[in-house]
């Protein structure tokens, strides 16, 4: 019970911090933009991003699935 | 070339999102998808293709990162296989950008349309129509664990030994000559730099000329990808044509999608990534193949070589749009039997745990 209760936090943070990512990208997003198309160095802007994002929803994606039992198939080879 | 950026309406983000899913879904079961639909996409809300093609690979690199993440638990990913062949796709896909720019200069870009059409036409004919050819006749022999006998062209490749050059891939079980795998990466590349769809080459490569198993050789796609997307955005963030903002809302969906896709494949036959991959090559073959008669038109060889005169602007426009729905419909099919797969396979998978519990 207590680590179904640790799956709902952790996923709820994850998720919270996701929504926030998102929320800072739009409400950035003009600057973000500005430095984008100046190109050369600046390319690190959209992908740092971009790796940014990956971790931070790509962890929340997959506790979501895991906390509604959407689990991969459980066999050892 | 000013570059600006469009005004994101609520309506294209939803749809982005969604397709972003969808494509998610599938590339985590098949290793790639969505960027045949995305692209078309984005241009068709007003994105200039270049900027289309560099947003829709600025979402491809981190995907297929948390993608080939998770199916690595899955120990489906090679990763040393995914390394080498990914570094000789990225060269290949810088070389056919430039033959790719070398045709649009030399024909225009109704004649670079026709190009890549036919190319599409061509590869996904010959290769999608062996993979589906494949699949249903490991279908129909039975084979309780779904998976192909290796080919005979693999059995040559593993054979072959050249000294200096063998290297060890767990996926095949065997040492493989580089000199193999290199020019198997720089075609895929190059064709990725046509077609945009790299997995469709890649995949079948590994299955069929190196003897990769299927689930392994569409997990290992994702590394290939995420180096050539990779490689792909740098590039493109360096002349400015990312549009960061398109991606990430992309990749806002297909991360829950391509989670999916890669669950999915635990529940599955290896033959099931065949069938999945095969018939969304076929759809999308003849979605590309419908446009084809609308670049000959455009270039004056329908009425030059078999003087039919030229196309109008409605026969022109309704084989654009069912085109375009065709695509659609291809990624949609592909994501049907996904879900139809995971569904039976973990219904399956319950009841047998259920039994061996009781």
């Amino acid at each position: 019970m207590e680590s179904k209760t640790n799956a709902v936090i952790i996923t709820v943070l994850l998720g919270v911090m996701s929504a926030t990512c998102y929320y800072l990208l739009y409400h950035f997003n003009e600057q973000i933009l500005e430095w984008s198309k100046q190109g050369g160095w600046y390319f690190i802007v959209p992908i740092s991003i971009a790796f940014l994002f990956s971790a931070v929803h790509g962890g929340f994606t997959g506790h979501f699935w895991d906390l509604l039992g959407v689990k991969a198939k459980t066999t050892k080879k | 070339m000013e570059i600006s950026f469009i005004n994101l309406e609520l309506s294209n983000v939803l749809f982005l999102f969604f397709v972003g899913f969808v494509g998610g879904l599938v590339s985590g079961f098949i290793g790639s998808g969505g960027a045949f639909v995305l692209t078309p996409a984005m241009m068709s809300m007003g994105v200039p293709a270049i900027m289309a093609v560099a947003s829709n690979m600025c979402h491809k690199f981190p995907k297929a990162l948390i993608g080939s993440m998770k199916r690595a638990k899955y120990g489906q990913v090679d990763l040393k296989l995914g390394i080498v062949l990914g570094i000789s796709a990225e060269a290949g896909v810088l070389y056919g950008a430039t033959i790719q720019t070398q045709i649009k200069e030399t024909f225009g870009d109704v004649g670079s349309n026709l190009y890549v059409s036919m190319v599409f036409v061509v590869v996904l004919a010959v290769v999608g129509g062996y993979v589906l050819r494949d699949a249903i006749k490991i279908y129909k022999s039975g084979s309780t664990d779904g998976t192909a006998k290796t080919t005979k062209l693999a059995l040559w490749v593993q054979s072959v030994n050249i000294p200096g050059t063998m290297m060890y891939f767990p996926s095949i079980k065997a040492k493989i000559s580089v000199l193999f795998t290199i020019p198997i990466g720089f075609l895929t590349g190059m064709l990725a730099a046509t077609i945009a769809v790299g997995g469709f080459i890649g995949v079948p490569a590994m299955m069929y000329v190196l003897g990769v198993p299927a689930l392994m050789a569409s997990a290992t796609e994702l590394v290939i990808a995420f180096i050539m997307g990779m490689g792909g955005t740098i590039k493109y963030a360096i002349a400015g044509y990312v549009d960061i903002r398109l991606a990430m809302v992309i990749l806002a969906g297909s991360l829950f999608g391509i989670q999916l896709g890669a669950i999915g494949t635990t529940y599955v036959k290896d033959y099931t990534v065949k069938i999945v991959m095969g018939v969304i090559m076929m759809l999308v073959l003849i979605s590309r193949g419908l446009m084809v008669p609308v670049y000959l038109s455009k270039m004056g060889y329908l009425e030059e070589w078999w003087g039919m005169g030229t196309l109008s602007e409605s026969t022109i426009q309704f084989l654009d749009q069912t085109s375009y729905i065709m695509l659609i419909f291809a990624l949609g099919v592909g994501a049907v039997i996904i879900l139809y797969a995971l569904i039976s396979g973990y219904i399956k998978h319950a009841k047998e745990q259920a039994t061996a519990n009781s």
